[in-house]
């Protein structure tokens, strides 16, 4: 590879222009040559096509939850109080925010399905096989974290449906066997969902999460240029023997038209019909009917089956064999037929999964639209939800201001006090409660630290440098100053 | 494998073979760039919400002091002399709103007209105590004096005492607080 970075021909040939010597000027330095080799010259057995463009959409579709989300956190503080009130504030106020907060909302739902066509496409081609089971590992891993994503992110907005379906989602973790309800409270911080379950989530979501998918991600790539594109079902999946054709262009093309389109739907969708916002979570709400995002209700309904000594089957035995099914499966299924037809069983059980998934979530749809009683709790969610995106935005109260200095002032001396210091006009340079302005020092909590007598003889008496600093001797009667100095001494 | 551009070497696709000119980057140059102007066409429409939503604080008053209440106009009618009042002010921090308490003034009415005074001394911001005994507004830093309408009479400050903004709707005086830059001749809003 070394010699990819030797410019040809000599430096200076007077028929070079300007770009091609720019371009020479990078490539001999960083390589540019050899680089855009590495990311645009990949061959591909059999040529581009269509159904190979889900790797490339998902890399997409990363960037713009990554970029979306950048962008979210601008405006978002990941505690229990406050959550909300950012949400609301990003979705009511923030020019842009309800587009780029729905923006983001379908992405994940985009994410999932673009990852189903992927992983769709790869089994039903093959591709998974003749050497590729890490390659195929390190994807399963990588659908395994962007659900953890999606679950997490699901948190966030801590509204009543966020917060009722993490419940149950928290829940469910404690099923598992042995370290079943260290799990769960590992995963709210406690015991309840609160403030520090939010924390914990927002971690994952923002820091650890996305982390890993970073670098599974890269192992991902890295290993799919390894083994080389598997090429069309009937292709050697070791050994390709179809004329290849260059990543670029046409491939690129395929790939940057399928993600330009599904960035314009998610973008048509974000704009017509804004993913809604509802209530603060209210955890006294016994009422409430909590539902999982689309994609997880398969897993919803599943659950329902397994009630009780069952329920461990359900959570635990027959989801952890799946898991074991999907993994392994380039390991269960080592010939290097690739042709779908040819695959019988193996393209049998993942319909059948697929189609109990699929089976799954209708039931749960379906289900609660027949229980007059869920139906009818779901409407009144609903239609609270549509209530709340009705109301304007109402700021939350700061805690530090107007009535906390005042608490305090509860000694009728002090109280005299506050009379004094606002009518002497010390608010003017002290500020309010003496937090202090640009003309004069903060009072509360310094003037607590002082004895009566030193505060009494500073007033009367102002150091020089005091005097500097443009304070006045206090000349009122000794008994005001008294109730000066009560007001004072209980500033905190 | 050696990357450069005349070399052709393992080259499959649409590369015309006979083109000089042409480099490894651009060498498919049609496709290219029109993939180039796609994506960018559709970048710079996604940006426009990015930026926007990235500038809300700049493009939009997120700390701006609302109008607060002071009272009801027939508090005020008979007024003869200028009656201090505190008022709650709402100011917005972003999502959040800070509460405080200031005073200000409500001069008698001239011609049915409210005004409203600031406090807050000119010179050097001390707020000033209307001086029943003298009929007059005098700041008990150094002593700037001015008239009943706030008009100076004496002392360091360089202009007459700051006028609030005012109005008055379905009954109830409002005004919208505000701080103003001192030592100068002007009247000039602190941002
Ligand atoms: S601050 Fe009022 S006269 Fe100086």
């Amino acid at each position: 590879m070394a010699d990819a970075l030797t410019p040809n021909g000599k430096p200076n040939e007077p028929h070079l222009n300007r770009r091609r010597r720019i371009y020479r000027w990078f490539d001999v330095r960083i390589g540019v040559g050899s680089l855009m080799h590495e990311a645009l010259d990949e061959p591909i057995p059999g040529g581009a096509r269509w159904a190979y463009v889900f790797g490339s959409v998902l890399l997409f579709l990363f960037i713009s939850q990554t970029i979306t989300g950048i962008f979210l956190a601008l405006y978002y503080a990941p505690t229990a109080d406050h959550a909300h009130t950012t949400l609301a504030y990003i979705v009511k106020e923030v020019t842009g925010g309800s587009f780029l907060r729905s923006l983001h909302a379908y992405g994940s739902s985009a994410v999932v399905i673009v990852m189903l066509l992927h992983l769709t496409q790869t089994f039903l081609y093959g591709a998974y096989k003749g050497r590729r089971e890490v390659l195929w590992i390190s994807g399963c891993a990588l659908l395994g974290l962007m659900l953890a994503m999606a679950f997490t992110g699901y948190l966030l907005p801590w509204d009543q449906k966020a917060y009722f379906a993490t419940t149950v989602g928290t829940n469910m973790a404690s099923e598992v066997p042995l370290i079943g309800s260290t799990l769960k409270r590992l995963m709210r911080g406690g015991n309840e969902m609160g403030t520090l379950t939010l924390s914990r989530f927002f971690v994952g979501h923002v820091f650890l999460l996305p982390g890993a998918i970073l670098g599974l991600i890269a192992a991902h790539v890295f290993l799919f240029r390894k083994a080389g594109a598997a090429g069309p079902p009937s292709e050697d999946p070791i050994n390709p023997k179809l004329p290849t054709e260059r990543f670029y262009p046409r491939q690129v093309l395929m790939d940057t038209v399928v993600a330009l389109l599904m960035i314009c739907v998610l973008g048509l969708f974000s704009y017509f019909s804004p993913t809604e916002l509802g209530p603060k979570a209210n955890p006294a709400d016994t009422q409430y009917v909590p539902r999982p995002e689309w994609f997880y209700l398969p897993v919803f309904q599943w659950l329902k089956y397994f009630k009780g000594s069952l329920s461990i089957v359900g959570i635990v035995v027959i989801p952890t064999l799946t898991a074991i099914l999907v993994v392994g499966l380039p390991f269960f299924d080592r010939r290097l037929e690739r042709r779908p037809w040819r695959r019988p069983i193996a393209v049998g059980i993942y319909l059948a999964i697929m189609a109990t998934l699929i089976t799954f979530g209708w039931l749960s749809r379906h289900e609660d639209q027949l229980d007059p009683a869920i139906a009818k709790q779901v409407a009144k969610q609903n239609e609270e939800t549509e209530r709340f995106m009705r109301e304007p935005f109402e700021p939350e109260a700061a805690a530090s201001s107007l009535s906390a200095p005042n608490v305090s002032v509860l000694d009728p001396a002090a109280v005299a006090g506050k009379k004094i210091y606002d009518g002497e006009s010390c608010d003017a340079c002290h500020g309010e409660n003496g937090v202090g302005t640009n003309a004069g020092p903060k009072l509360a909590g310094a003037t607590a630290q002082k004895s009566a007598e030193e505060l009494t003889k500073l007033l009367r008496h102002p150091t020089p440098k005091m005097i500097e600093g443009e304070m006045k001797p206090v000349e009122i009667p000794d008994e005001d100053l008294k109730a000066l100095v009560a007001y004072l001494k209980s500033l905190k | 494998m050696n990357s450069s551009p005349t070399s052709g070497e393992g080259r499959t696709g649409a590369a015309p073979p006979s083109q000089v000119e042409v480099e490894p980057i651009n060498r498919r140059s049609f496709l290219g760039v029109l993939l180039g102007f796609g994506a960018m066409v559709v970048g710079a429409a996604l940006s426009v919400p990015l930026l926007r939503f990235a500038l809300h604080p700049l493009l939009t008053k997120t700390t701006d002091i609302g109008w607060s209440d002071i009272g009801k106009i027939e508090e005020f009618a008979s007024l003869t002399a200028p009656m201090k009042k505190l008022i709650t002010v709402d100011q917005r921090d972003g999502w959040r709103k800070i509460v405080s308490e200031k005073a200000i003034y409500v001069l008698p009415a001239k011609d049915g007209v409210l005004r409203v005074l600031s406090p807050i001394c000119p010179h050097l911001g001390c707020s000033i105590p209307w001086v029943e005994a003298k009929q007059q507004f005098i700041c008990p830093c150094h002593t700037a004096i001015f008239t009943l309408d706030g008009i100076r009479v004496s002392g360091p400050a360089p202009r007459p005492m700051d006028d609030l903004e005012s109005k008055v709707e379905e009954g109830v005086l409002k005004v919208r607080y505000q701080y103003f830059r001192q030592l100068i001749p002007t009247r000039e809003v602190l941002a």
